[in-house]
């Protein structure tokens, strides 16, 4: 399996798994908080052109068994809702004017 | 599925009000004029609430779906009440509700780790980590250690202090009063009880939460108004951001109080059907965004389940009940639903819940459909947060004593009066005796 950390299809995105497959939101919002707009407007440059061909390849899989490949695929996904807040509107990773405010996913399903 | 729609123009003319001319004096209840917000700056006040509504009325702590076997149980801490419960469905189905404290000398009982935090498990009986008393999921005492050196005592006198417990529509309420004054079917009262949703076929569950440094009423305020979201939040929505919606504003098309409850609705997101420069990029790929997913799920008919659009108004989008003191529950014409819940913890302190429920997805699209909604009302949310702390400064400043609340903030004005009306309630009781 070494290598095939996506499906084959999408093996060109192999390089952001390591960063970007992240298993719950508050992972992912703090990896927003984190990342830099470069990093950000990077990975959803790469992942966005690619989303709906990404959807079409998992829509056809058993979504509670999802292989390893595919769900990292789908974690990608995730992702890239997350940063596409600060790609498409704020420009800037943290939403402006929302203080010390903190609101965490809690519960989540799974996958 | 052609997407040609503009969005609804925003014009008082579209929006009609009742007979008396607007929605606020519809309710003779209701005066008009400027409102006071010392309520929810006041720790005196707080501490009267906390009494006069938080240990009188119908709280909503859950649903059946967290209780699914016979054992089952979470813990809630009440903050507002001072108290922990335990809600457990007993081995006969029943849901009860109990203090969550030892008879024996005043343990928590049921906790892990952190004696603070909520849990939730599957259990057969209850043991206090202290001295092992022992209590059946009935509440009854079974067992006491070295029971022969108490003096007189007798098991059945040391049950676990139970709280009033109740199911409407598979939400579980509690009443911390000693006797209600009201079954739940009454406190909830017509307009609610109306509501008759497949609840049980929405098991795909969000669960937000976050410490809020505002007063419960300031924060649910801005939950029960539709004048804020294309200022607040008019950045996110391209709808919102069209000059048309910053200048006209936005118009709630009915609302309607019963009782200390209150509904408003609003027009919808139509589904997609607007052009595409309507929508985000990411909003226009994964098919879903502030409205939620655009495809109807599997529980949407020709006919809207009873209860709600009770306007019966046309492009029906959305219904914000607001069920006092502190449970919303709101429905979205794509066939989910919302739930917030704002529990005090000090009069300038709140713990915030938002539960989203979807029916199970049956596929990634699906999945990713509800995700983007689900990121989407953190965005808002977030906005609300930071801007509700900055309310709750301003209030603070005492600098302002009273405040204009227009038609369009009808629910925050019933809501003010509903908790000042239920306090002098209280007061004029206790000084009755």
């Amino acid at each position: 399996m070494a290598g095939a950390l996506l499906p084959p299809e999408f093996s060109d995105l192999e390089p952001f798994v390591e960063d970007w497959c992240l298993d719950s939101e508050p992972e992912r919002y703090a990896k927003r908080l984190a990342s830099t707009m470069d990093e950000i407007q990077t990975f959803y440059d790469a992942i966005m052109p690619r989303a709906e061909e990404a959807i079409q390849y998992l829509e056809k899989l058993p979504l509670s068994d999802l292989p390893e490949d595919a769900l990292r695929l789908l974690k990608l996904l995730y992702s890239l809702i997350l940063m596409s807040f600060p790609v498409e509107i704020w420009k800037q990773p943290y939403i402006p004017d929302t203080g010390t405010a903190q609101f965490e996913l809690k519960i989540e399903p799974v996958p | 599925m052609t997407q040609s729609l503009k969005p609804p123009k925003q014009s008082a003319k579209q929006y009609p009000k009742p007979p008396e001319g607007t929605w606020t004096e519809h309710y003779p209840e209701l005066d008009t004029a400027p409102v006071s917000y010392e309520s929810s700056i006041s720790p005196e006040f707080y501490e009267l609430e906390r009494e006069a509504i938080f240990k009188r009325a119908w709280l909503n702590v859950g649903r059946v779906e967290q209780l699914r076997r016979k054992g089952g149980f979470f813990t809630r801490e009440l903050a507002v009440a001072k108290t922990s419960l335990i809600i457990v469905r007993g081995m006969d189905d029943q849901i009860r509700a109990f203090h969550n404290v030892c008879r024996h000398r005043g343990n928590k009982l049921v906790w892990t780790d952190h004696p603070a935090e909520e849990i939730s498990g599957t259990c057969r009986q209850f043991a206090c980590k202290y001295h092992g008393w022992t209590y059946d999921l009935d509440g009854r005492c079974s067992f006491i250690l070295q029971e022969g050196e108490f003096f007189g005592i007798d098991k059945a006198d040391y049950g676990l202090v139970p709280v009033h417990c109740d199911v409407w529509q598979g939400f579980i309420f509690v009443n911390l009063a000693e006797e209600p004054s009201q079954t739940l079917t009454e406190f909830l009262g017509p307009m609610i009880t109306a509501i008759d949703y497949p609840f049980e076929k929405l098991t795909q569950r969000y669960y937000y939460r976050g410490d809020i440094r505002s007063n419960w009423k300031v924060f649910l305020d801005a939950f029960q108004e539709f004048y804020h979201p294309p200022i607040l939040h008019g950045h996110q929505n391209p709808v919102m951001r069209q000059a048309d919606y910053k200048q006209q504003g936005f118009y709630t098309s009915h609302f309607q109080a019963d009782g200390p409850h209150r509904v408003g609705s609003t027009s919808g997101g139509a589904g997609g059907l607007l052009v595409p420069e309507f929508y985000n990029p990411i909003e226009r790929v994964m098919r879903s965004g502030l409205f939620g997913p655009w495809e109807p799920s599997e529980i949407v008919t020709d006919e809207l389940p009873p209860g709600l659009n009770p306007g019966n108004k046309k492009h029906w989008g959305l219904d914000s009940f607001q069920i006092f003191p502190n449970f919303a529950i709101v429905f979205w014409e794509t066939g989910w639903y919302l739930t917030y819940h704002y529990w005090p913890v000090a009069h300038n302190r709140l713990l915030f819940e938002a539960n989203a429920y979807f029916t199970p997805p049956r596929n990634a699209r699906e999945r990713l459909a509800q995700q983007l909604g689900i990121a989407t009302i953190k965005e808002y949310a977030l906005e609300d947060c930071g801007t509700l702390e900055a309310t709750q400064m301003g209030l603070e400043s005492r600098a302002v004593s009273a405040f204009p609340l227009g038609d369009q903030e009808f629910m925050c004005r019933h809501l003010n009066k509903v908790v000042n009306s239920w306090v002098d309630d209280y007061k004029r009781k206790q000084t009755e005796g």
